[in-house]
């Protein structure tokens, strides 16, 4: 198979670029939950912000703006939920789905007249000397302005997070309301503020598709990177290095398939077997460290798993398969599944009052 | 200053009060939104909810209706248990995908055998195909304790994969002159759900809602199992203590709604849309959602939900060729249903006051 | 053991009022009367209350209350559950608003309208729940409570400075959740000792302490009165507020019927302030305990939530006729046991037997056919499912035994007609059995609870907690009713916090601590002291000694 099209060092630099819109949502959702609060609109509200963004910015040509757009959209959605999750008491994850399901009606209205439309180039910053820096320079200072944006955010939310009076107060809330109302702060002021932050991030990271990534409108675009958003502030474990960790793992799968099927690869289909065996042996090796019991169904099927999958390698040994273009794009979703059924043996807590209604009167 | 102040108990009467109260708002605020689109608000308002059933047209009409209602009130009822019981599976797009082509591939795999026994096999691979697709998330919660919200729902992406996977592969028309889609399961009649009776849209899948909404309702009002799912929702603690066994309930919510997608999707692409295409789904399995809520997860409530729902659909249609009102339109004034139900929600379990500020 | 003999005596007292031996020590009227007459006294008064008023919608927690607290003094707030302590705290503390009325603080109008601002005029309130973040160490805990926190490190310092001064040992790093209920509230009171307080309102402090805890801290209340700090300590518990306060307010269903000094009054006298009135002590009937009805032998169990404890090898026996009591502070294990004998958390078979047969694999539906019945603490949405109406709360435990379901298929009026009979039976006030859980009181509820177990006739029945948060009358009533149970030949395991309860009830006596139960010892044979040391005596804690 002929990989040698695809340039390590090109590919480095574009899954810092492929990463960023879920950095940016993420990191948003991730402050929304540790304030207790489960948004599942992340997809609605980045679907908002991208196409704010990309018509503000065709409209004035000034990409700045189309991004202080999406932000400002992605925020106004955000409120609707706070309103109906704070204020209406609502059950949060229905709301989260409804803002998601408005989200995507209402950005394909606002977005008719966008189809096909070029927007303004977002530029690069400009490092002088240091954009020239052998592989270092184009991997990290060739990028946009945003890019710069959701790392330092993620620096920031880092040090809000640990260092911060507010941040503690932010914390406070998301794992007891009771004991925060009682001590006096204003559970239902800090969610709402924590809310509309996260839409904002969110209304930028939809902005950053549309506007630097893709860049086009289309309905739908975001294809669940939201939800993907989500899944990633679970795989950080609520924590904001974790994230970029996160981020980049999925950036780099999404960008590594694209360019498999750009190359044309090849795929080894023992390596099918291959994975089947690794997984039953990591099962078991967890399962052995936590020192469960194993029933003996389990092991049977462990068992006949692992026979399956070594008999399935060597009967296919040497056998390669073209990469299909379908197959490759559920990849990024696939993984996601992947990880966070990982992560759901790391019992490191969520927040406490995650997805709890608050209501001061009990 | 508004306040809310906790009910003692839930208010029967907002319950029933809160899904028409929260219809006639969307009406108000849909029309202002296609007041700012240019169009005449209750004109619109009229081509949507009027006309379809009662203006010139009825005839044609009125038989849509069933069939669109049939799959959002079949995927409805399925969600509808798992909402009840605090399993929340919103990945019924992806079932119903998954269940329309096991569903035809079932039944093309006998193509041209003429034989009376095609069209129930299908009935099952449909269920089964979703059943399995649902087994997924079921699984991996049950065991692994893994959030069926996000597994589920990036299974429909997979699932679209699939489905464009099998259109152009292993599905395609042999004789389709090399176009994306599967055999027209309305040419081959062992195949095809047909009406029931002629012209009147009831075709196998709108009697299986309804037999569905009746099964639904005799299981949550008298069954054991009903009330096991909805103490489950309500107490989960408490559910444990009554000795609910809450892994067997997350496979059959999932597993339930996985089948009822997936036969949704069969009988779909067993009549009104005849082939397995890439374009084939439409959104049913996230509508049915709004359905879901709308009829409070009560199975008579989902059946009126459904309809409703439906009307929108086809008098969205009706106003896209008749006022070029843009189809995303009626997508916005299905979230704004949503939204509004939700907020009017409140009123069931709280009482609005009017009161002198509160320092809490 | 004069501590658990007072109640018994009050509750003998019979249904004639008692009155007070002298008309100083005691008042009935309501007004404002110190010792040596208020008026002189007016510049030593700290907080002054003026007719403070609060309703919520069916009930007013608050009527027309005053009385003031002098500086320096322990000033005993006393009443039942549901006589309106807390919503009167709570006005002080700035968290509700008050309906009219007015305070004053040091002779300065004080209308705080948020905590902070109680804080920032000197108050600090040490919770009886909810005000403690488990995911957080001991430090943010401290700093969230604080208006201006100094940095952390230099936090953990003072923190160490004041819980030795006051003998109250203090890890700043430790996260709150691992630690026990005794040092969860050394972290209340050292978070309130941080801000120099003028008055420290302490809510059922003692609830979740030992007696030894308990002399600890009644020496450091005392140490911290002396240094001229008004404490508001809010009881229901007699003996206590006659060993450490100065004066003691009364309130009955939100209005203040009487205040005393309590050094001269007596608990009984007290009491019937409290209660209005005496009622029934529950009759104990000598009984012949039978065979062994339940055995549990080398029980060990992971904990059951994050913060959570283990049971560690863990074995008790019961006999038929016999009420066992398990003592212990709140979070030693109690729920765990709860739900080992339950079936919601299954263990070896042979862990667990009922009537020699192994039972620990069951899950609860077998446990309950098999006449092993039970009632956990949480009333509402463990015990029973808040929105569900009564008749559908009925059927929650009662299915198998009542026969309230055929094939499947649920006979929602025989469901109906077990409801009635519970609430007929017990005495449940309620408008019938479509009203929902959640809205009966806490003490019907919990007669409801228990009733629906009891009249599926167990053999062995498990509660915890039976009587917390009910309020005396019905308490007497539910431990009437299991004492009756026991009569009949059934085998009790009674939980409980409540010392004098278990004192009063049970035939035997065993401790958890820290997963572990100790021992069971026949009840008639312990002192306070024993008991004490049972539950783990001080856990570390010492004496509060002067600044170095």
């Amino acid at each position: 198979m002929d990989l040698s099209s695809i340039d390590p060092v090109v590919l480095m630099a574009s899954v810092i670029v492929a990463s960023t819109p879920i950095l940016l949502a993420a990191l948003g959702e991730l402050v929304v939950e540790r304030a207790g609060v489960l948004n599942l609109g992340v997809e609605g509200m980045m679907i908002t912000g991208a196409i704010c963004g990309f018509a503000i910015a065709v409209n004035t040509g000034s990409p700045l703006l189309g991004f202080a757009a999406a932000a400002a959209g992605g925020a106004a959605l955000s409120l609707l939920f706070a309103l109906l999750t704070q204020f209406a008491l609502a059950n949060q994850v229905a709301s989260g789905l409804a803002l998601t399901l408005f989200g995507l009606g209402l950005s394909a209205l606002l977005g008719q007249g966008y189809v096909g439309v070029k927007p303004p180039p977002t530029a690069a910053l400009d490092f002088g000397p240091l954009t020239d820096l052998p592989v270092l320079g184009r991997v990290l200072f060739s990028h946009d302005l945003m890019v710069y944006v959701a790392l330092g955010l993620v620096a920031a939310v880092w040090g809000f997070l640990r260092f911060s009076r507010a941040g503690l107060i932010l914390r406070a809330v998301g794992e007891s309301h009771d004991a925060a109302h009682a001590l006096g702060y204003k559970v239902v002021r800090v969610r709402v503020l924590a809310i509309v932050f996260g839409g904002a991030c969110a209304g930028l990271g939809g902005a950053y598709i549309s506007l630097a990534r893709v860049p086009q409108w289309t309905e739908g675009m975001t294809a669940g990177a939201g939800w993907i958003a989500l899944a990633l502030v679970v795989f950080a474990s609520w924590k904001a290095g974790r994230v970029l960790l996160g981020a980049w793992l999925f950036g780099g799968v999404s960008v590594l398939q694209l360019n498999l099927q750009a190359a044309g690869a090849q795929f080894p289909v023992a390596s099918l077997g291959w994975i089947t065996l690794a997984a039953c042996a990591a099962y078991l090796g967890y399962v052995l460290w936590q020192r469960q019991e194993i029933s003996g169904r389990t092991r049977v099927i462990l068992g006949v798993t692992a026979f399956a999958g070594a008999a399935f390698s060597y009967w296919r040994q040497g056998v390669y398969v073209p990469f299909q273009v379908e197959y490759l794009s559920m990849s990024p979703y696939l993984i996601t599944i992947v990880v966070l059924v990982i992560m759901s043996f790391d019992k490191s807590r969520a927040p406490g009052s995650l997805g709890r209604i608050f209501h001061a009167s009990q | 200053m508004l306040r809310l102040e906790h009910r003692p108990q839930p208010s029967a009467r907002w319950t029933w009060l809160a899904p028409p109260l929260a219809v006639l708002i969307t009406m108000i605020a849909g029309g202002a939104l296609f007041a700012a689109l240019g169009k005449n608000p209750v004109d619109t308002i009229r081509t949507i909810f009027w006309d379809p059933l009662f203006g010139e047209f009825a005839f044609y009409y009125r038989p849509q209706l069933l069939v669109k209602a049939a799959p959002l009130i079949l995927i409805a009822i399925g969600l509808s248990l798992g909402f009840r019981a605090g399993i929340w599976n919103i990945g019924a797009e992806g079932q119903y995908i998954v269940g329309a082509i096991t569903g035809a591939g079932a039944g093309l795999a006998f193509y041209p055998l003429d034989a009376w026994f095609i069209f129930p096999l299908m009935i099952l691979a449909g269920a089964l195909g979703g059943f399995l697709w649902a087994m997924i998330p079921a699984v991996l919660r049950a065991r692994f304790g893994t959030n069926e919200i996000l597994v589920s729902l990036m299974l429909v992406y997979v699932a679209e994969q699939l489905l464009a996977k099998m259109a152009l592969g292993l599905l395609r028309n042999p004789e389709g002159r090399g176009f994306p889609g599967s055999r027209n399961l309305q040419q081959y009649a062992p195949a095809h759900n047909a009406e029931i009776i002629a012209n009147t849209g009831i075709h196998w899948g709108v009697l299986a809602a309804f037999i569905a909404v009746i099964f639904a309702y005799i299981l949550l009002a008298r069954h054991v199992l009903g009330y096991q799912i909805k103490l489950t929702g309500q107490a989960p603690r408490a559910a444990r203590f009554a000795g609910v066994n809450t892994e067997r309930l997350v496979f059959i919510c999932l597993g339930l709604s996985g089948a009822l997608a997936g036969l949704a999707g069969m009988f779909e692409v067993a009549g009104p849309a005849g082939q397995i295409s890439i374009e084939f789904n439409v959104g049913y399995g996230f509508t049915a959602i709004i359905v879901a809520f709308l009829g409070r997860l009560h199975p008579l409530g989902i059946q009126l939900a459904g309809l409703l729902m439906a009307l929108t659909y086809i008098g969205g249609e009706a106003a896209e060729s008749s006022l070029q009102l843009p189809a995303a339109a009626i997508q916005v004034f299905q979230g704004m249903l949503l939204f509004f139900l939700l907020a009017v929600d409140v009123l069931s379990n709280f009482r609005l006051r009017l009161s002198r500020t509160e320092a809490a | 053991m004069p501590k658990y003999a007072a109640r018994a005596a009050v509750m003998r007292a019979g249904p004639h009022v008692r009155h007070c031996r002298s008309p100083n020590a005691c008042d009935r009227t309501g007004a404002r009367q110190g010792p040596g007459g208020a008026e002189e006294r007016v510049s030593t008064t700290l907080l002054s209350i003026r007719g403070l008023t609060k309703a919520y919608p069916g009930v007013t927690a608050n009527d027309d209350v005053s009385f003031d607290v002098a500086k320096g003094e322990v000033h005993a707030l006393l009443g039942e559950n549901g006589a309106g302590k807390s919503t009167l705290v709570k006005m002080i503390y700035g968290l509700v608003k008050p309906d009219s009325g007015a305070m004053t603080l040091d002779g300065a109008p004080f209308v705080p309208t948020e905590p902070r601002a109680a804080r920032a005029s000197g108050a600090a309130m040490v919770f009886q729940h909810f005000s403690l973040f488990d995911a957080m160490t001991v430090a943010e805990n401290i700093a969230l409570g604080m208006e201006d926190p100094p940095r952390l490190r230099d936090l953990a310092t003072r923190i160490r400075e004041v819980s030795d001064q006051y003998g109250l040992p203090l890890d700043p790093a430790r996260r709150v959740g691992d630690l026990s209920a005794g040092e969860r509230q050394r972290v209340e009171i050292v978070r309130c000792l941080l801000q120099d307080p003028r008055l420290l309102i302490m809510d059922e402090p003692t609830s979740v302490l030992t007696p030894q805890e308990v002399r600890i801290l009644f020496a450091t209340l005392s140490k911290l009165a002396a240094d001229g700090v008004s404490i508001l300590y809010i009881s229901h518990k007699l003996e206590e507020i006659r060993a450490l306060c100065n004066r003691a307010t009364i309130l009955r269903q939100g209005r203040k019927v009487a205040s005393c000094l309590p050094a001269d009054t007596t608990a009984r006298e007290m009491a019937e302030m409290m209660v209005g009135g005496s009622f029934k002590t529950p009759a104990r009937a000598r009984r012949a305990t039978g065979e062994i009805a339940l055995e549990i032998s080398d029980l060990s169990l992971p904990p059951a939530s994050a913060f959570g404890t283990a049971l560690k090898h863990v074995a008790l026996t019961v006999r038929q006729g016999e009420i066992l009591g398990i003592g212990g502070v709140a979070g030693n294990g109690q729920d765990e046991l709860l739900a080992a004998l339950s079936g919601e958390m299954r263990s070896r078979a042979d862990a667990i037997r009922l009537f020699g047969q192994p039972i620990g694999r069951l899950g609860p539906e077998a446990r309950r056919r098999r006449r092993l019945l039970s009632a956990p603490e949480q009333r509402l949405g463990h015990a029973a499912a808040p929105d569900m109406s009564l008749t559908e709360n009925a059927f929650l435990t009662a299915k198998d035994r009542e026969g309230l379901a055929r094939r499947g298929f649920i006979g929602w009026r025989a469901a109906r007609g077990f409801a009635e009979k519970i609430i007929s039976t017990f005495d449940v006030r309620t408008p019938g059995p479509d009203t929902a859980a959640r809205a009966l009181s806490g003490g019907n509820l919990q007669k409801f609870v228990i009733g629906r177990e009891m009249l599926q006739r167990p053999e062995v029945l498990v509660v915890n907690q039976p009587t917390w948060g009910v309020d005396a009358a019905a308490a007497a009533s539910i431990r009437q009713a299991l004492l009756d149970l026991t009569a009949s030949g059934a085998a009790v395991v009674c939980i409980s916090q409540d010392l004098d309860e278990l004192m009063e009830i049970s035939d035997r006596f065993a401790v958890l601590n820290e997963g572990r139960l100790s021992k069971a010892r026949t009840t008639g044979d312990l002192s306070v002291e024993d008991i004490g040391l049972m539950m783990g005596g001080a856990h570390g804690m010492e004496v509060a000694h002067a600044p170095a």
